[in-house]
């Protein structure tokens, strides 16, 4: 799931503080679960900014909805109505989201309200941890499903470095290091042979640094 | 900020049914006394408390909002309050980040026992909130007051 969390009020009012009426709109989708831009923390940052506009002299209207999911043009299109009704959007979805919403409603300024902060998972209550960063040729099997481009602060795929210490990492105490979790998982599954094996210069013109990235699945085009 | 002597805070106790309301309920079977301005809510728990209930008691003009919960381990339902008190520590920083002080905002363990603490809590946080003045959105374009209705007028209403 995508990993955001919410921008400080004085940054988004500064924002939104031009226009006569903001809709605050939430995504129930990732940033729902994350607890960074559902209908609570709608709720929530309405009010904070309603607040901080009085307290500024000013008479923001700010409105609340939230949808589904912000990156899909489906239900995008159920907030139509309560985008048209406000001056601006700010809204509370991921990068994705707000893309999605600022692509569709060309006339409309849309600001975010969240910081996307990275694709991950939830480790325990309140606790996200980020555990793929996209790099476009998975390695994870070779791995023993411990991703070291993520988790290992240089990215290696040859490791480990030599730096850790006491299972840790050297760049980040509190991390633990990746390639010891990898050497012990792979020795728990019996595949402790795979460390050795020689991993080759990534290919990272699959990842983000070759621009944006396009999948077309011709069998599902219409 | 300048204290406004007339100036009586307006403020909204969050009491939780089995410790804090209670004492509130013994505090007025002791004749024990406190300021008018103060509304009691009762709560089955603080850790009932939705975060939204804050920012809109605020936003609808209170000077304060009281948490009052059970001591800490005394809990009912054994950590709703402990939950609360992370709550209202995060809420405080948005109040902060939106303009209010969040001193406004605080919470306080009380047992079903102690209702001279509730009382002293009481006049404690609307010393605070005299010094602070009032809730500063009510003082700018004629912001929101809030109205607290006798329970008379608000069962007639229904």
């Amino acid at each position: 799931m995508i990993v955001a969390q919410r921008k400080k009020i004085p940054e988004i009012f500064n924002v939104i503080q031009e226009h006569k009426s903001v809709l605050v709109l939430g995504c129930g989708t990732c940033v729902t679960v994350c607890l960074a831009g559902g209908e609570r923390e709608v709720s929530i940052i309405s009010s904070a900014l309603r607040i901080a506009s009085r307290k500024a002299g000013k008479k923001i209207k700010v409105n609340e909805f939230t949808i589904e999911r912000q990156c899909d043009n489906v239900f995008i299109e159920g907030a139509a109505e309560e985008i048209k009704k406000n001056d601006a959007v700010l809204s509370l979805g991921c990068g994705a989201g707000v893309q999605a919403i600022a692509e569709r409603y060309p006339d409309t300024p849309v600001y975010a309200g969240l910081d996307t902060a990275f694709l991950g998972i939830l480790e325990s209550r309140g606790v996200w941890t980020e555990k793929c960063m996209q790099c476009g040729t998975c390695v994870l099997s070779d791995f023993g499903g411990i991703c070291p481009i993520t988790r290992c602060a240089k990215h290696m795929l040859n490791g480990p470095c030599g730096g850790s210490r006491e299972d840790r990492c050297e760049i980040r105490a509190d991390q633990p290091c990746a390639w010891q979790l990898i050497y012990k998982r792979l020795k728990n599954i019996d595949q402790l042979d795979k460390i050795a094996k020689e991993h080759p210069i990534k290919d990272w013109s699959k990842s983000i640094d070759g621009g944006s990235r396009t999948i077309i699945r011709e069998d599902h085009r219409i | 900020m300048m204290s406004d002597k007339t100036f009586e805070p307006k403020i909204i106790a969050f009491c939780c049914h089995y410790c804090a309301y209670a004492s509130a309920d013994l505090a007025g079977s002791m004749r024990l006394q406190y300021p008018t301005g103060v509304r009691i809510i009762r709560t089955p728990c603080t850790g009932r408390l939705e975060v939204e209930y804050y920012m809109r008691a605020f936003e609808n003009g209170a000077d304060g909002v009281l948490v009052a919960g059970c001591l800490e381990g005394g809990c009912h339902f054994i950590e709703g309050n402990l939950l609360a008190k992370k709550r209202v520590s995060a809420i405080r920083d948005i109040l902060q980040e939106s303009g209010i002080e969040k001193e406004r905002l605080r919470m306080v363990n009380i047992s079903a026992a102690m209702a001279t603490n509730l009382a002293a809590v009481i006049n404690e946080m609307v010393n605070i909130i005299k010094e602070l003045g009032p809730n500063p959105i009510r003082k700018i374009n004629n912001g929101p007051d809030i109205e607290f209705k006798e329970f008379e007028t608000l069962n007639s209403q229904k």
